[in-house]
């Protein structure tokens, strides 16, 4: 069977219609009937959205794979609705050079879950002091178009100026993890009344806004592309704001936690809600829901950090920063922002599909939906309502601040390329899948 | 079921009256009295039989509480209870005739706690149990030297003593 | 009341009945017989991740006379300086019956962690959890106060009308968390004295008085001050440009000491940085409490652990009892 015919969902939440998928394209939209050797998947209550594309996963996978490899993170993500993920440069080895990129892009490829596009390092080893081989990275299979030390800042503006203006050579763009380390020394989470109440170190609104505000100044003067990860704070949507306002070619992302939690959730040092940037305060979460509304921000990204049980299970201090967020990426984004009246499906999918592809200069997301377009589709339930828990998770680790939380939607079925990754709420086995491929490769 | 009253508060000065002839005709003319009430009643009925023994024979007596919280062999049986303070006279009990004062004598595991804490605060030369009311069913070979009452009570029912300094008015009643 | 893990979780109520019952172990110092039995076939567990003798030996000190059996756990030199985690250690104590855990550790939350992560059913007493809480110093030293204020007339009272000063190093310091909390809670009037940089971010909702200089606190006649130990340790960059102008602004001189009332009090939790935070004259003087502060301290430590560990862990006292 090589065909999909996807009957009765609403397109972008909006018009309902059947869409037909042959030879890993969408072949046709319309009131269609049911041909033979295709497979009839009933899809009516469920909006269909393109193949969802998070452009900031840590897959872990070379060195970190205890708490994450390339196949758990793309089963991961496909049960989340992704079709693609850009996977972050800080593994072990760091992926500073054409051969670490090549390799992961391979292992995404070969698996089949979803495409994986390397992120390159902007600097070697993370270290903050040379430029990696920007150049090689580029030009090699993988293709590399989003460079970051994420985990690190690219604190020296001297460096910052040049990295700029190198990758601007390859149409990269850097994406920058903005965190002044002089300011957020052994920081534990946002620094405010309630940090000092807590006796935690605080990490200072200021030091991500300061960042950004050199940057986008930096990216001015140079006329190069800025992407700022994981936007936190209300002062740095204003940065933004102002940038774009004056025609900086910044784009910037923010996280589904950082849409929904706050800095409240420290009172019990439960290190599930650790993260980097921190967690902040309510006005700070009003103000990046409004800044995604209005365009500011322009994708929602994961910045899915898988860990092992034991860096969470400890005091705060001993604890990792980070929380995986692909499979409730897309429910956390219903329940901030779409039931809020802020955003409607088709925003959805620009935040979370076309938006970050093309950041990320990754083919084939420009048009949702589009006949002749790859078959990257995701069919979501809005209706369907549940109680986070760890069963709702694919990848290796657990560390989820959803627990206990009533989170609505549920993706039903993803398609990746043709092929079903996940079908009836249920992920399909990596043999099938590969198999599936090939099929669609065949035909 | 209606309370009963077996002590009105004549029936209690009249008791508490010979309870304090009975102590000092046992102390046979030599010895230094310390009456220690158990709180929170026994404390109170301490200070009353030393005040009509002080004016009988003057100079010979003290009185203070002895709390017996800390004490207790049912501590771990319910939350956590506060103790009340222990006043000792200043000049101690070793070597002094040391009665021991309560309301009512029950099971007798009171006055067990009562004993271990007298003996973490000196050695008496003797020590002696006064009561105002026994009602039996002791659970430990214990017994009162001086009695107000005798009361023979079925262990359904409850005895209550009533101190005007604590609750306003005397009288002891016994309801089913 | 079931663990002890911070200042600000005691009611006024609770907070004076804590210091009502150390009075009573207070008294056991006087007696014969200096030890009590409630605690009698108990285990307490001294689980020191952070080095501190004094505090220790209070502890240790306190669980003896209440006749309960103690076992000292220290960093150094254990499986937990090999890198064993917090959840094993804990995990393994509770295999071992401990019936309460006094734990001092150098993060915050730890205690609290300890009390609600389901790794052990202890009571969970805090014996300082990073640079955020230490409840029973904080007793200790409002004990102290209405002590030395009303001597045998303490019993029952609260500190409603007192002024007390805290000078230093408030940024780190748990002990001016807890003070601030029980203080507050107690009814006393708190002053904070520290420079800008000592000071945390959002004290002004602390509910005490802010000063940025030792003399307009002074100016105020508090009834305490409690000076804090400068914590070189816990500084990681330059707070104040040198331990000179700290102690000529913010320390405790003789100078300032003679502009204080006679009845006013001189307060440190030790150890003291003799001319740094507090010069000699004042450590020295008839109005200084710290000898009256570490004796008070195994008393508060009796009564704390005597009301954790004694009853059953239900809430509710009972009324009345059999004779």
């Amino acid at each position: 069977m090589t065909g999909l015919l996807i009957r009765g969902a609403a397109l972008l939440g909006a018009h309902v219609d059947d869409i037909r998928v042959r030879d890993g394209v969408i072949a046709a939209r319309g009131s269609l009937s049911p041909e033979t050797d295709e497979r009839v998947i009933d899809a009516r209550g469920l909006v269909a959205l393109p193949g969802l594309v998070d452009l900031h996963t840590h897959l872990r996978e070379p060195g970190g794979e205890a708490s994450e490899t390339v196949l758990t993170g793309t089963r991961a993500a496909a049960a989340g609705g992704f079709t693609a993920v850009h996977a972050m440069a800080n593994t072990s080895p760091v992926a500073d050079m054409a051969g670490v990129v090549e390799q992961v892009q391979r292992l995404g490829q070969r698996h089949g879950y979803a495409e994986v596009r390397p992120i390159g390092a902007v600097t070697v080893g993370l270290a903050g002091e040379q430029l990696a081989e920007i150049g090689a990275m580029a030009r090699s299979e993988a293709r590399v178009r989003v460079f970051s030390d994420d985990g690190h800042c690219v604190h020296d503006p001297l460096l910052m100026r040049r990295a700029l203006e190198y990758v601007a050579t390859f149409d990269g763009v850097v994406a920058q993890h903005a965190q002044e380390p002089r300011l957020t020394v052994g920081a534990q989470m946002n620094e405010g009344a309630l940090s000092g109440e807590l006796g935690l170190a605080g990490w200072p609104a200021v030091a991500e806004e300061a960042i950004i505000a050199r940057d986008v100044l930096l990216a001015e003067h140079v006329g190069a592309r800025l992407h700022v990860c994981h936007l936190s704070t209300a002062g740095s949507v204003d940065v933004v704001r102002w940038a774009k306002a004056r025609g900086i070619a910044v784009t910037a992302e923010v996280t589904p936690h950082h849409l929904l939690l706050t800095e409240e959730l420290a009172r019990g040092y439960d290190a599930r809600f650790k993260v980097n940037p921190p967690l902040r305060r309510d006005e700070d979460v009003h103000a990046l829901r409004a800044a995604l509304a209005d365009g500011t921000i322009d994708i929602v990204a994961t910045d899915h950090a898988p860990h092992p049980i034991e860096a969470k299970e400890c005091t705060w201090a001993e604890a990792a920063f980070g929380m995986v967020g692909l499979e409730s990426a897309l429910s956390v984004v219903q329940l901030a922002v779409v039931e809020t009246g802020m955003l409607d499906w088709s925003d959805v999918a620009r935040v979370l599909s076309s938006a970050p592809a093309r950041i990320g200069r990754l083919e084939g997301y420009d048009e949702p939906l589009a006949i002749g377009a790859p078959a990257n589709i995701a069919l979501v339930d809005p209706a369907h309502a549940r109680s986070w828990s760890t069963a709702d998770l694919r990848g290796r680790s657990t560390n989820t601040p959803y627990l206990g939380r009533q989170l609505p939607g549920r993706v039903v079925h993803t398609i990746h390329r043709g092929v079903l990754t996940v079908d009836d709420g249920a992920l399909v086995a990596p043999e099938a899948v590969a198999a599936a491929h090939q099929e669609v490769a065949r035909g | 079921m209606v309370a009963r009253t077996v002590l009105h508060d004549a029936d209690i000065t009249r008791a508490l009256r010979r309870i304090a002839h009975e102590v000092l005709e046992s102390r046979r003319g030599e010895g230094r009295l310390v009456f220690l009430g158990i709180p929170t009643r026994g404390a109170t009925l301490a200070d009353r039989i030393q005040r009509i023994v002080d004016e009988i024979e003057p100079g010979v007596s003290s009185a203070g509480s002895l709390d017996i919280t800390l004490y207790r062999d049912d501590l771990a049986k319910s939350p956590t209870r506060t103790p009340a303070p222990t006043r000792i006279p200043a000049e101690g009990i070793d070597d002094a005739i040391v009665v021991l004062v309560d309301d009512v004598l029950y099971s007798g595991r009171t006055i067990r706690a009562a004993l271990d804490a007298l003996v973490d605060h000196g050695r008496p030369r003797v020590v002696r149990l006064a009561v105002l009311v026994d009602r039996g069913h002791r659970e430990l070979p214990i017994r009162a030297d001086f009695v107000g009452k005798n009361l023979p009570s079925a262990t359904s029912e409850r005895v209550s003593v009533r101190l005007v300094e604590v609750d306003g008015a005397d009288e002891v009643t016994i309801e089913p | 009341m079931r663990h002890l893990l911070s200042t600000r979780d005691l009611d006024r109520e609770t907070a004076i009945r804590i210091l009502d019952v150390a009075e009573d172990m207070a008294q056991t110092a006087d007696r014969e017989v200096r030890k009590l039995p409630p605690l009698r076939g108990k285990t307490v567990v001294n689980l020191f991740f952070e080095d501190s003798t004094r505090t220790r030996l209070s502890f240790e000190s306190a669980a003896k006379r209440l006749s309960a059996d103690v076992i000292t756990f220290s960093a150094k030199g254990s499986s937990v300086s090999k890198g064993e985690s917090l959840k094993d250690t804990a995990q393994t104590l509770a295999a071992m019956g401990a019936d309460a855990i006094v734990v001092r550790h150098h993060d915050s939350g730890a205690a609290h962690q300890l009390a609600h992560a389901g790794w052990i059913d202890a009571a969970i007493i805090n014996a300082g959890d990073g640079t955020h809480e230490h409840p029973t110093q904080a007793l200790l030293d409002a004990y102290t106060i209405r002590a030395r204020r009303f001597g045998a007339g303490a019993r029952g009272r609260d500190l409603a009308g007192m002024r007390v000063a805290i000078v230093g190093d408030i940024l780190h310091s748990r002990v001016a968390r807890a003070n601030v909390w029980l203080l507050t809670t107690l009814g006393a009037e708190v002053h904070l004295v520290a420079p800008r940089t000592l000071l945390p971010h959002g004290v002004e909702h602390w509910g005490a008085t802010v000063h940025e200089h030792l003399d307009d606190a002074l100016a105020a006649a508090p009834d305490a001050v409690m000076m804090l130990r400068i914590q070189s340790e816990r500084m990681r960059d330059a707070y104040f440009p040198s331990a000179r102008e700290y102690a000529r602004v913010w320390g405790l001189t003789a100078e300032r000491l003679a502009l204080l009332g006679p009845d006013t009090m001189v307060m440190h939790p030790g150890p003291m940085n003799r001319g740094l935070e507090i010069s000699s004259a004042a450590a020295d003087s008839a109005r200084s409490t710290v000898l009256a502060q570490v004796t008070n301290g195994v008393s508060i430590r009796m009564a704390v652990l005597y009301l954790l560990v004694a009853g059953s862990s239900g809430t509710a006292e009972p009324t009345g009892g059999e004779g």
